[in-house]
């Protein structure tokens, strides 16, 4: 082993080398699978027919989460209500069925601990630094968040982790991310990365692995830095990490699938020396001024179509890019918007709290603060909140945010995916504005035609307030 | 997945440049939950035309598709793959493919052989008298019964799969050991990670 400064990506891959490879792909092992009902029937059906095991059954969890509705799902008496869409019905029935039959943990859809992948993960413990985590899924990425090199695979792959316990890799390029000086007002942890996103672009990460680093990412709490890492992806980045810290070992300590006893002194030993050590080089560095980060938002059809709520939509011309002026002027079309109007006076008739990336307890306790005493305005139509998992749901309405969210005009659902992609049920209608705390605001993501601005918790409790997209700061 | 070393027999002579996988597999059926079955959403749009190349009497169960340049290109949708190969498909003769597809292809078992548009033009008109091609993987060559001889490249780990009908996790796990050892190491040292639903 060379005595040469590593990045913390490069520590966790060389700690998960099987066997290298002449072609500079190696066999990794992975740790934490994670398994919902969208990618993985395929992959069990294709184990079934080579008679082949799983062979790790207990380095996999499944929980179903994409097609789930958010309405009611058992009945007065305990009975199942059933699905109506009977291909999702279908593909929630195949996962419910393969995960007992090839050993899986299974987290059934009416289960506390049910909720969205990205939010079981962490909340279990299952989820841990320095581990390998994926899951056929983009927003794997956001289990980075714990200091784990998490990232999304396809079908083929699901199945090769589930007959293997590894992946046929090739090592990522590196990248950090630092924000330098202090976080404005009203300014969180989405609006950081969407701002990031908007500075390298949706492609500016592709074929890296990005580390976030310094006192602006040191200074978050777990469930922030997890909302950073989901949307790597959108930034193109397979993955994106913070090194784990006191707070991160905190936030573990006592998790239900977190080590115990000496294996957590053990496991606690070993995170300490996960860090990118002092004069570790990365292949790209980015540097931003938190100065010029502001409560933002999605304008356009690519998560880098953001601006400062206090801006005006962009005229195609006033990008340098030819290609990038034609996509804004049919995002713009899409959109129904117009150059020059300002941000702050365009109508929202939807607004989605919910999603990997925000639908977890600081996310819902940030949305109540804004509407406490509140109500949503009268051209808002549709207001949802969709907590990430039962336990989040249980956990805020103990502290009674579900009542604040009610009181003012929201429907306070069951956890799932629901509108960030409506597999469900729950869709934004055609032509229709969405206040959305989700992650993709790509053309007909949350439906046919639905129009999406992706903001903050906090800003889409105040776009809910005033009926328009608006700055959080003003209320 | 089946051993592919010989493809003999008809190609259907369809010819198409730039087909893209929406047109091998439109998106609504991309909520099954198996991989077969799918050749029935093969080219369905294509097939609403009664008169369709896909399902003559003699093109029916034709081993071989030709096809023009950047075949499968638009999405990763594996679907593709498996919808061509549930309509028997075990190889597809064209000018070029898109990467993804000609990944997808190998990982289940069906030969994406690259040759001039020339010579595709050529084994479209032998196609379309109803005389069978001949794919050797082994020596690399596509043969007719009138004497054509056109040889081909291909990545010499695509051709060791196929020929093997080896998948990635059959590869893997031919590193077994190795994992075994990993496995052993890790659990020694770091049991907690090994736990996992166990705790």
């Amino acid at each position: 082993m060379s005595s040469r400064p590593r990045t913390l990506y490069q520590k966790i891959w060389d700690d998960h080398v099987v066997e290298s490879r002449d072609d500079g792909t190696a066999i990794i092992y992975i740790d934490r699978h994670l398994v919902h009902e969208v990618t993985s029937p395929q992959a069990f059906e294709a184990l079934r027919l080579a008679g082949r095991p799983v062979r790790r059954p207990e380095l996999t969890l499944a929980v179903p989460d994409h097609n789930l509705p958010t309405t009611a799902r058992r009945d007065a008496n305990g009975g199942k209500i059933p699905i109506e869409d009977p291909q999702s019905a279908q593909q929630l029935a195949a996962l419910e069925k393969n995960a007992p039959e090839f050993g899986i943990r299974y987290i059934g859809d009416a289960d506390a601990e049910q909720g969205i992948v990205h939010v079981v993960g962490p909340e279990q413990g299952f989820s841990l630094p320095g581990t390998t985590i994926v899951c056929g899924d983009s927003h794997t990425a956001s289990h980075g968040g714990l200091g784990a090199l998490a990232f999304g695979i396809g079908t083929s792959e699901v199945e090769h982790v589930l007959a293997t316990q590894t992946l046929l890799l090739q090592q990522s390029k590196s990248m950090e991310v630092r924000v330098e000086g202090k976080i404005g007002p009203g300014v969180t942890a989405k609006d950081i990365i969407m701002h990031i996103i908007g500075v390298i672009g949706a492609a500016g990460g592709t074929g890296h692995v990005i580390e976030y680093r310094g006192p602006v990412f040191e200074a978050m709490s777990v469930e922030e830095r997890l909302t950073v890492c989901n949307m790597s992806i959108e930034g193109g980045a397979r993955a994106g990490l913070i090194a784990a810290d006191e707070t991160t070992f905190r936030y573990l300590k006592g998790r239900p699938m977190a080590p115990k006893g000496d294996a957590w002194d053990k496991a606690l030993a070993y995170w300490k020396t996960l860090q990118s050590d002092p004069g570790a080089e990365f292949d790209t560095s980015i540097v931003i001024d938190a100065a010029a980060i502001a409560p933002s938002v999605t304008w356009g059809t690519s998560p880098e179509d953001v601006l400062q709520i206090t801006g005006v939509v962009p005229a195609p011309e006033s990008f340098a890019d030819e290609n990038k002026q034609t996509a804004a002027a049919k995002s713009l079309e899409y959109m129904g918007l117009t150059p020059g109007t300002p941000l702050t006076d365009i109508p929202v008739e939807n607004v989605f709290i919910g999603s990997c990336t925000n639908s977890r307890i600081e996310d819902l306790r940030a949305a109540a603060e804004v509407l406490k005493g509140r109500r949503k305005a009268d051209n808002v139509r549709w207001a949802i909140v969709v907590p990430g998992s039962g336990l989040v749901k249980a956990m805020a309405e103990d502290e009674g945010l579900d009542q604040i969210f009610i009181e003012a005009g929201f429907e306070w659902r069951e956890p799932g995916c629901s509108a960030c992609l409506g597999m469900n049920p729950d869709k934004v209608p055609p032509g229709e504005r969405c206040a959305s705390t989700s992650n993709r605001n790509f053309v007909g993501r949350q439906g046919p035609g639905a129009r999406t601005h992706l903001v903050s918790p906090a800003m889409a409790a105040a776009a809910a307030v005033k009926g328009r997209l608006t700055d959080v700061r003003e209320l | 997945m089946d051993k592919l070393t010989q493809v003999d027999g008809k190609a259907i002579p369809f010819g198409a440049k730039n087909v893209d996988t929406d047109i091998i597999i439109p998106a609504k059926w991309l909520k099954t939950i198996t991989r077969e079955g799918l050749g029935k959403g093969a080219f369905e749009t294509l097939r609403e035309d009664p008169d369709n190349i896909f399902d003559t009497p003699e093109n029916q169960g034709a081993p071989i598709l030709l096809a023009g340049d950047n075949f499968g290109c638009g999405s990763s949708r594996e679907h593709a793959a498996w919808a061509l190969g549930d309509l028997g498909i075990r190889a597809v003769i064209a000018p070029s493919y898109s990467d993804i597809f000609s990944g997808n292809a190998v990982k289940n078992g069906i030969l994406p052989v690259v040759l001039p548009q020339e010579a595709v033009d050529r084994l479209m008109a032998v196609a379309r008298g109803g005389d069978p091609i001949h794919i050797d993987l082994e020596a690399q060559t596509v043969t007719t019964e009138f004497q054509d001889r056109f040889t081909f490249e291909i990545d010499p780990f695509r051709k060791h799969c196929l020929m093997g009908g080896l998948d990635e996790v059959s590869l893997t796990l031919e590193s077994s050991e190795a994992i075994d050892s990993f496995e052993s190491r890790r659990a020694a040292a770091q049991g907690w990670i090994s736990a996992g639903t166990n705790i």
